[in-house]
């Protein structure tokens, strides 16, 4: 008896420690992948300035000197921005109001089979995401709105929209269905209609859980690099010319710039340490955002679904 | 088919016929609840979860301001018959009710009968208490919210004083906005009668509501159950046979989805007509 519960004992520190052991692995990891992106991106400022990293308004990277090269975060940061936040704004609305409709009003028997369908969305290869945004989004976006070319934010948006929302629809819905049917009911008991208590009660609760998903989906829309290769264009400055004429032409993202870039970039060179100090930057936002989830899942979610 | 058959969201609100004030005036002993208005009538009441049968033919008078508890054996169909009282069954997918249920003599599934608005007139406590996770002040604020009530003024009033009619004001008058998650469970069931009272129910159902509370608690929630008396039909489920006996007026007896026996609390505890009432009562099964 007592030895059987020393083993037991036994087995879970073991089981303990191993868990322990893999957590500080994944981010000894994480730190030593970055410390290497740091590494090779840092020592560009031996030969580039700092301060002109982060305002130069250009990235031009084979322009010859004097004038050039231009190693200009701004424009990179600033297409990597406005393609997310135009993903944002068409993803949020659209993926929250499916994992209501999912996890309130759909009947148990189609969601069953809505659900892994959406799941299987996000499994598809950003490059035929990116392949159907260059054939059939950038033409739309093309005749549209009357432009040279379809090549644009608008068209990277749409993309990134198209594959976050799976993301945001599963873990959101997972969110809402976790919300206790306790607080359904006790909603209902006091006369509250059916959408009265979901807005007011299962949304707020669910709402860290909400959060947590859409970061998540803005995180893979952020981090993506292929598909935005493929449909913005990928090259551009600061805007000169409204919200609106920026969103129908092409921008240049972090991502887009170092995938396209990589490649090409001789070993060492001021070229390859920029886009590595692009990658830093990148790794910092994304560790932001990762983080900010987390806040909110841990924060309130734990005390709110108890 | 007997009566009525479930009608989901029967559209608009019922004309319903307030309270039979002249009636209560004359209120009689609460040893003689058989002289009492009735503030509810059930009659021939059968319910069905997709095919299988729960209720079967119930008749029973709920008087007004009394407490009538129902007692039987797990799985006998108390719940169910509670949820039939204020329509919470026609949440559940695949269920049907037939026989007819009078509040203040009009039928609740009725095709007149709005059950939102029923709600308001039957509330619910449940078996664990089941605050929002909101605060403490939201919470009993939440009815009077969504029916309506947007001043801020007259929402401090409603939520004062149904938190002194639930006998919680003095814990908690100091932490209105603490989460409601942060008060013992007896003071949480205490906060969700308030947030009951705060739509002013004419019926309140309890589903045993101390189950899940230490002996001080339950004492105070019984304390606070015949203060309420005063004012509305209490109908109380319980698997407490000392608590039956303590509070109640009326006590009601189900086995299998059926009420065998229904009487003064007294003559239940004592006498009962019913041979399987008497051996329930003194736990010889169940
Ligand atoms: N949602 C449901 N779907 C199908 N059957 C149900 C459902 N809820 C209850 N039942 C069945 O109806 C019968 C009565 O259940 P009910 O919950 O009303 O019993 P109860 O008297 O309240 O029991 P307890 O004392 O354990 O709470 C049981 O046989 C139960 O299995
Ligand atoms: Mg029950």
């Amino acid at each position: 008896m007592k030895r059987s519960i020393r083993r037991g004992e036994r087995a879970e520190s073991v089981i303990e420690a191993a868990i322990r052991v893999s957590g500080v692995a994944s981010i000894v990891l994480v730190l030593l992948i970055f410390v290497f992106v740091l590494r090779e991106g840092l020592p560009l400022f031996r030969e580039y300035s700092f301060v002109k990293f982060l305002t130069e308004r250009g990235w031009q990277p084979t322009l010859s000197p004097p004038t050039g090269p231009w190693f200009g975060l701004l424009p990179n940061l600033w297409g990597s921005f406005l393609v997310t936040a135009g993903a944002v704004v068409l993803a949020v609305p659209l993926a929250v109001g499916a994992a209501v409709c999912l996890a309130e009003v759909a009947p148990r028997g189609l969601r069953d089979l809505l659900k892994p369908s959406i799941e299987l969305l996000a499994t598809v290869p950003s490059v035929a995401i990116g392949f159907v945004g260059a054939a059939a989004i950038n033409p739309l976006v093309k005749d549209l709105f009357n432009l040279d070319t379809g090549k644009s934010a608008l068209a990277g948006s749409i993309m990134l929209a198209f594959m976050a929302i799976p993301t945001i629809v599963t873990i959101s819905d997972d969110a809402l269905s976790a919300v206790p049917k306790t607080f359904r009911d006790g909603s209902l008991a006091l006369g509250a209609t059916k959408w009265q208590g979901i807005s007011r009660v299962v949304f707020p609760a669910a709402g860290p859980g909400i959060i947590a998903a859409i970061m998540l989906g803005i995180g893979r829309a952020i981090g993506e690099t292929m598909v935005v290769i493929m449909v913005t264009g990928n090259a551009g400055v600061l805007p000169d010319k409204g919200l609106w004429h920026a969103f129908t032409h092409s921008v240049r993202t972090i991502t887009g710039t170092i995938g396209a870039e990589a490649l090409e970039v001789g070993y060492g060179d001021a070229h390859y340490r920029a886009l590595f100090m692009l990658g830093v930057v990148l790794f910092l936002i994304t560790f932001a955002l990762n983080f900010v989830a987390d806040l909110a899942l841990n924060r309130r979610g734990r005390r709110a679904l108890q | 088919m007997i009566g009525s058959t479930l009608v989901n969201d029967a559209g608009t609100a019922a004309p319903v016929a307030e309270g039979n004030s002249a009636a209560a005036i004359a209120k009689p002993e609460p040893s003689q609840p058989s002289s009492a208005p009735a503030k509810i009538r059930v009659t021939n009441l059968s319910f069905f979860y997709d095919e299988v049968q729960a209720l079967f033919n119930n008749t029973i008078e709920i008087p007004d301001r009394h407490i009538t508890a129902l007692i039987g054996p797990s799985g006998c169909g108390k719940s169910t018959f509670l949820r039939a009282l204020n329509r919470m069954n026609d949440e559940i997918p695949g269920t049907r009710v037939q026989g007819e249920v009078l509040l203040d003599g009009v039928d609740i599934y009725g095709p007149t009968c709005d059950k939102v608005i029923l709600r308001r007139r039957v509330g619910m406590v449940f078996q664990r208490p089941n605050p929002f996770p909101k605060s403490i002040y939201e919470n009993v604020a939440y009815g009077p919210r969504v029916h309506g009530e947007g001043r801020k003024s007259r929402l401090d009033e409603i939520v004062e004083h149904s938190l002194r009619r639930a006998a919680l004001w003095d814990e908690v008058k100091d932490g209105l906005h603490k989460s409601a998650f942060d008060i013992s469970g007896g003071q949480q069931q205490r906060l969700c009668i308030a947030r009951v009272l705060a739509v002013e129910p004419e019926v309140l159902l309890m589903d045993e509501p101390c189950s899940a509370l230490d002996p001080a608690s339950t004492f105070r929630i019984e304390e606070l159950m015949r203060e309420l008396q005063k004012d509305i039909a209490i109908v109380i489920v319980t698997h407490n046979m000392q608590q039956a006996a303590r509070v109640s007026d009326t006590t009601g007896f189900f086995l299998k989805g059926e009420l065998l026996e229904v009487g003064p609390t007294l003559r239940i505890f004592s006498k009962p007509d019913d041979k399987r009432t008497e051996d329930y009562i003194q736990g010889r099964f169940g």
